[in-house]
C-alpha cells in the first residue's frame, strides 16, 4: 500500500458557509475530521449533509469559510480521498471493468489492477458476479460496487453519502458490515444517514446538522445518552424537526 | 397508366436478376455514403462530446449553430463544395470535381453536424449524470470524453445510422458535384432522378425499392440497437 508521506487528515473547516442564488444549503460550519472514529453525519432531509460531504470532497467551493487539507496538490488531494454517492453511477461495463476503470484512472499499473479488482469485489461479496454488467445488479449490489469501487483506490479517506437509502434490512446490513471492515482498516470514513439506528449502530462520532448548520457534535455514545441541544433531542425523540 | 405495372415487374426483375448495371449503382452508392460516414464520425463526433461538456465563450451560440447545419440544403452544400472544387476554385488544381471523392467531401459535410449535434445531446445527458463520480475519480474533462463516448456506444452507434440514412438518400449535393456519369459516379439517387425525367422508369423504380429496403434496414438496425441496448443494460 503506497501510503502518502502526509496525510489528507485532519479536514479542518472554518466557518465554512455555501450559498447558490437564494439558498444556503451550509452556514458557518466549523469543525475537524481527524483520524480515528467512524464519524456519521446526521440529520433531516435537507439538512445539508450531501453538500457537507461534496464541499470536504472537493466537488463543490466553499461560498465562504475555509477548508483546510493536509495535502497541497489537487492530484494528492484526489489521490487520497474517495466518494460513494447517494445513486451510485456505474459505468455501463462489467462489474469488475468498473472497479478496473477507477484503478486505471488513479494510474494504477495494469499488472496490479486484476489481483486489486478481484480483492475488492471478493470483499464487497461481489466475487460471483464479477462479469456480469454492473448495471442489471440489484440495488444493494451497484450500492456493494460502488463501495468495492472506492475502496479498492485505498483512500485515507472515503466518504458515504447515504449508502443504504432505499435498500432492503438485508442489504442494508450487509453494507453497515461492509463500512465496518473499511473503518477496521483504518480508512477514514465520514458518512452521512437519516437513519438514526444505522448511526447508532456505526457511529463513534455524530456530527448532527440542522437547516444547514452544525448543531452538535460529540462522541456518539454521549450524544445519544444525552444531547445537549433541544433540537437534537427532538430529532432522536423521533419527532418531526421543523 | 398499363406501362406502370409492366414497368415494376421489369424493375423487380432487375433487381432479381442481380443487373449489372443496377448492382454497379448500388455499390457505388453504398461505397461513398460509408466513405463519407468515417471522417464525419471521426470529427463529428469529438467535436460533438467537446462542446457538450466543455464550457467556453459562446457555447450557446456554438450549439444553435450546430443544430442548424443539421438542416443544411444539400443542393447548397454541393454548390459550396463544386466551387471550390471547380477548375477556378481553391482546390481545382485536385481534379476531384465529378469524382466519387467529390461526392464523399460534400456527403461527409452534409452529415457531420449530425452527427456532432446527437452526439452532443448524448453526451451531454451523460455527463450530467457521471460528471460528479468521473470528478470525484480523478478525471479531467477532457479525459472524461472517451469515457462519456463509450458509455454512449449504443446511442452513437444509432446516430451512425441516421447518418447514413441521410447520407444515402441524398441526391442534391451528390448530383451536383457528381455529375451522375454512367459508370463513374452514378448513385441511386441521381439514377433515379435523372431515368425518371428522361421517362425511363423501370431503373429508376428498381433503384428506388433497393433504396426503400435499404432505408428501412437502416432503421430496423437502428431500432434493434436502441431495444438490444435496453436489456443489456438496464
Ligand atoms: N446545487 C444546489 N442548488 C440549490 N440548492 C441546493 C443545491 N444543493 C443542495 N441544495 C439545497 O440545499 C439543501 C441541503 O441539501 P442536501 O445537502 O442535499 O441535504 P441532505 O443531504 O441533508 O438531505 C436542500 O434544501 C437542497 O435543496
Ligand atoms: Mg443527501
Amino acid at each position: 500500500m503506497e501510503t502518502p508521506a502526509r496525510t489528507l487528515l485532519p479536514i479542518e473547516l472554518e466557518d465554512v458557509g455555501y450559498a447558490v442564488r437564494k439558498a444556503r444549503p451550509l452556514v458557518g460550519v466549523s469543525g475537524v475530521f481527524s483520524q480515528g472514529p467512524l464519524t456519521v453525519v446526521i440529520g433531516p432531509n435537507g439538512a445539508g449533509k450531501s453538500v457537507l460531504l461534496r464541499l470536504c470532497h472537493g466537488l463543490l467551493e466553499p461560498s465562504s469559510g475555509k477548508i483546510r487539507l493536509g495535502l497541497e496538490t489537487r492530484e494528492d488531494r484526489i489521490r487520497a480521498q474517495a466518494m460513494v454517492f447517494q445513486r451510485p453511477v456505474l459505468l455501463r461495463r462489467s462489474a469488475a471493468a468498473n472497479v478496473d476503470y477507477a484503478l486505471k484512472l488513479r494510474g494504477v499499473s495494469a499488472a496490479d489492477r486484476p489481483g486489486r479488482v478481484r480483492a475488492a469485489l471478493e470483499a464487497a461479496g461481489l466475487g460471483s458476479v464479477a462479469s456480469r454488467a454492473a448495471r442489471v445488479l440489484s440495488g444493494g449490489e451497484q450500492q456493494r460496487l460502488a463501495i468495492a469501487r472506492a475502496w479498492a483506490l485505498r483512500p485515507e479517506v472515503l466518504f458515504l453519502d447515504e449508502p443504504t437509502a432505499s435498500l432492503d434490512p438485508q442489504a442494508v446490513q450487509h453494507i453497515e458490515g461492509l463500512v465496518r471492515s473499511i473503518h477496521r482498516s483504518g480508512t477514514k470514513v465520514i458518512m452521512t444517514t437519516h437513519d438514526l439506528g444505522q448511526a447508532k449502530r456505526l457511529a463513534d462520532e455524530i456530527w448532527f446538522l440542522h437547516r444547514g448548520r452544525l448543531v452538535e457534535c460529540a462522541a456518539a455514545e454521549e450524544f445519544f445518552r444525552s444531547p445537549a441541544t433541544s433540537e437534537a433531542q427532538t430529532f432522536l425523540e423521533g419527532k418531526l424537526l421543523l | 397508366m398499363v406501362d406502370f405495372f409492366e414497368a415494376f415487374r421489369t424493375a423487380v426483375r432487375l433487381i432479381l436478376d442481380l443487373d449489372a448495371d443496377l448492382v454497379e449503382i448500388v455499390l457505388l452508392s453504398l461505397r461513398v455514403s460509408l466513405t463519407a460516414l468515417v471522417p464525419a464520425v471521426l470529427i463529428g463526433m469529438p467535436l460533438g462530446a467537446f462542446v457538450a461538456i466543455r464550457a467556453f465563450p459562446l457555447r450557446r451560440v456554438v450549439v444553435v449553430f450546430m443544430s442548424a447545419l443539421m438542416a443544411l440544403p444539400p443542393v447548397v452544400v454541393g454548390l459550396a463544395v463544386y466551387v471550390v472544387l471547380s477548375r477556378a476554385g481553391p482546390l481545382g488544381n485536385l481534379g476531384l470535381l465529378f469524382t466519387p471523392t467529390a461526392m464523399v467531401i460534400a456527403q461527409a459535410i452534409l452529415i457531420a453536424p449530425i452527427i456532432a449535434s446527437l452526439t452532443r445531446q448524448t453526451v451531454a445527458d451523460l455527463w450530467e449524470e457521471y460528471e460528479e463520480q468521473l470528478r470525484s475519480l480523478g478525471a479531467s474533462r477532457l479525459g472524461a470524453i472517451p469515457t462519456l463516448l463509450w458509455e454512449g456506444r449504443y446511442r452513437l452507434v444509432t446516430t451512425t445510422l441516421a447518418g447514413l440514412g441521410r447520407a444515402i438518400a441524398e441526391v442534391g449535393a451528390v448530383i451536383i458535384v457528381g455529375g451522375n456519369i454512367a459508370h463513374a459516379t452514378r448513385v441511386m439517387t441521381t439514377a433515379i432522378a435523372l431515368e425518371t425525367s428522361k421517362g425511363d422508369l423501370v431503373l429508376a423504380m428498381g433503384l428506388g425499392l433497393v433504396l426503400i429496403a435499404l432505408s428501412l434496414f437502416i432503421n430496423a438496425v437502428a431500432f434493434w440497437i436502441q431495444d438490444l441496448a435496453q436489456r443489456v443494460e438496464a
